[in-house]
């Protein structure tokens, strides 16, 4: 039986990952963050995973790398700092095609910052944190339900194009209360590894499918292949060659942007009839809702689309909102991040306007709807 | 040994190794060891970081991971944990080891996870061209130390065994058949084990200070090395400026993995 209950956005990412079939956790306690450590060693032994507390963040992720090679499906959480620290093991995930999700509490940066305050600061670090060119995929929960939710569709993607996912929460949604539906696990779908079709013999570890993604086996299975961060071949083996460098790069680029379509999540609220666009998204949409609403109610005609999924950022359908708006506004809580990438995507079609906060507090919905009206 | 290659060495051979490294002297002692416990290869896992002696992985026929830098004993403490089944063992050099990977080493001994840990002393840090490591001896040359190197050298096997590892053994390339004893036990062992392997890098550590060509160096470690037993009767004179080979430190205490069983069985009553 489903239960209704009142949790917090961090317990919701944690009960969506028990009930995506994560077994295990590796992490490094850091604000705001904490909870999904401590309620993962408190709830994974109970179903039988296993919780590690590391040396430090770089030995979290690299520990559930290590166990993602074992068929676990695997959760690291993080902030600031700590999402610094695990950007080397993001690109040797990356490259090394090993499925794990990570999740960012965004908190105020640089550096320490301002550990217990909200930020959205991190979202290009998201995409360009790690070196060398990769691809990303990056999902931005705005409530404790769509937590759960996206926590188990992060697995999803995670497990599907055989990379990193990053869960980009901000501190407004993981200490956040809300009510929310939990069915009973269960009834839920748990994301499924492709695994190799043909016996150890005839098995190179990277040869992909037309989908771009080569199946993956599992360490002790007799398999026995190699996995590294060098650039390789489809037997997994260095190979520096131009060509095979090229074809390794463009691969990993490619399992994603063929399949953008099914990778994009976005939601449209208000936005038929509207002439101000607000794109945004995490904890900074529901203040937008509120202020499309007492907007409306003086006739101002505003809607909403927010990004759901942030990497691969949804080019096309900005595209086609710049063509149907008369201006769009990027409220986000950093100096200015995803308003670039919705400029160029608009292509100069429509004005985008910034509206940047990073003074530690949320933007407030009368705030935004000032912004609106002085537009 | 051909039968060895053939059954644990991958068709991948030349290695990438300069002539006369030990790396590979070390490396065999390794299969002699796996081959002599009988260990399943299907269910045996090698993690190594970056750096020369790392590169052994990509040679062995196991499931192999060449992780990052200084990051192998995070990757194998999460194969480990997440499948207790699986043998594990580390391969690492004395710069990914204890300098950049220093902070998991000590960690990784402190929890007591069953892995074994070949470290690869060559004393320098080969890959990228000869600069001195945290096991570079005080008063070395390196690239990086033209004047000499002014720091001392950490002894790999006491910080071990101080961190909490309940295995500790060092052996030599010139050694080779006790360097296979020795990790064969570390494998044996119930516990987290460190095996110390002194190898010789003639062309980096070996050049730029006039140790002289390969044999040279492996005759070195003839004369310095010190077998535990021995080195009983040896007054600290006597002493001087040898070093101690064999199992240096062996003791009991519970096993990380198995005492996680034990986490499981509490959680799952006080759930029911």
């Amino acid at each position: 039986m489903a239960k209704v209950l009142l949790l917090q956005g961090n317990q919701a990412c944690a009960e969506g990952a028990i009930a995506a079939g994560v077994t295990f956790f590796a992490g490094y306690p850091i604000t705001p963050s904490t909870e999904i450590a401590e309620i993962m060693a408190k709830r994974l032994p109970e179903v039988g995973g296993k919780f590690i507390q590391m040396e430090d963040e770089i030995a979290g992720i690299g520990a559930i790398v290590g166990a993602s090679l074992t068929g676990k499906k695997v959760l690291t959480a993080t902030s600031g700092p700590g999402f610094s620290l695990k950007q080397e093991f993001i690109g040797y995930a990356t490259i090394a095609e090993v499925p794990i999700v990570i999740a960012n509490v965004q908190r105020v940066g640089p550096s320490t910052g301002q550990p217990t305050a909200p930020a959205q600061g991190d979202m290009m670090q998201a995409r360009w944190g790690t070196h060398g060119d990769h691809p990303v995929i990056a999902l931005t929960p705005a409530s404790v339900p769509e937590c759960f939710t996206l926590t188990i569709k992060a697995y999803e993607l995670s497990e599907k194009y055989r990379m990193p996912v990053l869960l980009m929460l901000d501190e407004i949604i993981g200490h956040m209360r809300e009510k929310i539906e939990i069915p009973e696990y269960d009834t839920i779908e748990k994301p499924v590894r492709k695994g190799p079709r043909v016996g150890p013999s005839e098995f190179k570890a990277y040869e992909p499918d037309s989908d771009g993604v080569p199946p993956m086996a599992d360490f002790g299975t007799g398999y026995r292949y190699h996995v590294t961060g060098l650039v390789h071949d489809e037997t997994g083996f260095p190979n520096g060659s131009p060509a095979a460098t090229e074809k390794l790069l463009k691969r990993l680029h490619e399992k994603v942007e063929r399949d953008i379509d099914n990778i994009t999540m976005y939601e449209e609220y208000k936005l038929d009839d509207a002439e101000i666009a607000i794109v945004t998204y995490g904890g900074t949409a529901r203040s937008a809702y509120a202020a499309i609403d007492m907007a409306r109610e003086e006739g101002i005609k505003v809607g909403m689309f927010r990004l759901i999924s942030v990497w691969p950022f949804p080019e096309k359908e900005i595209a086609q909102l710049a063509q149907k708006v008369k201006v769009i506004v990027v409220p986000e809580l950093n100096y200015g991040q995803m308003v670039g990438e919705v400029k160029k995507a608009a292509e100069g079609k429509v004005p985008v306007k910034p509206m940047s906060k990073y003074d530690s507090e949320p933007i407030s919905p009368k705030e935004l709807l000032a912004f609106v009206k002085n537009l | 040994m051909e039968k060895l290659i053939e059954k644990y060495y991958r068709p991948r051979l030349p290695h990438i190794w300069c002539p006369g490294c030990g790396n590979g002297i070390v490396t065999s002692s390794i299969i002699k060891a796996i081959d002599k416990l009988g260990l399943d290869q299907d269910k045996t896992v090698i993690v190594s970081g970056i750096g020369c002696s790392s590169r052994a992985s990509g040679y062995l026929n196991f499931d192999t991971v060449h992780s990052l830098h200084g990051r192998a004993l995070p990757v194998a403490t999460g194969i480990k944990l997440a499948d207790p089944e699986l043998n594990v063992i580390v391969i690492t050099g004395d710069g990914d080891g204890t300098a950049i990977g220093g902070n998991h080493f000590i960690h990784t001994a402190r929890r007591n996870i069953n892995l074994t840990v070949i470290l690869f002393n060559n004393n320098i840090y080969g890959m990228t061209g000869g600069q001195y490591s945290p096991l570079t001896p005080t008063d070395s040359k390196a690239t990086t130390a033209p004047y000499g190197t002014l720091e001392r050298a950490f002894d790999i096997a006491e910080l071990a065994k101080a961190a909490g590892a309940t295995y500790v053994a060092r052996g030599t390339a010139f050694h080779a058949n006790m360097l296979v004893d020795v990790i064969a036990k570390g494998i044996s062992h119930d516990g987290f084990s460190l095996i110390e392997a002194v190898t010789q890098c003639p062309i980096y550590f070996g050049r730029q200070n006039k140790k002289g060509d390969a044999s040279a160096m492996l005759k070195t470690q003839r004369d310095n090395a010190v077998t535990v037993e021995a080195a009983k009767k040896l007054s600290p004179e006597q002493l001087e400026g040898k070093f101690k080979i064999g199992v240096l430190h062996q003791s009991e205490a519970p096993e990380y993995t198995k005492q996680y069983q034990g986490i499981i069985d509490r959680a799952q009553k006080g759930a029911k």
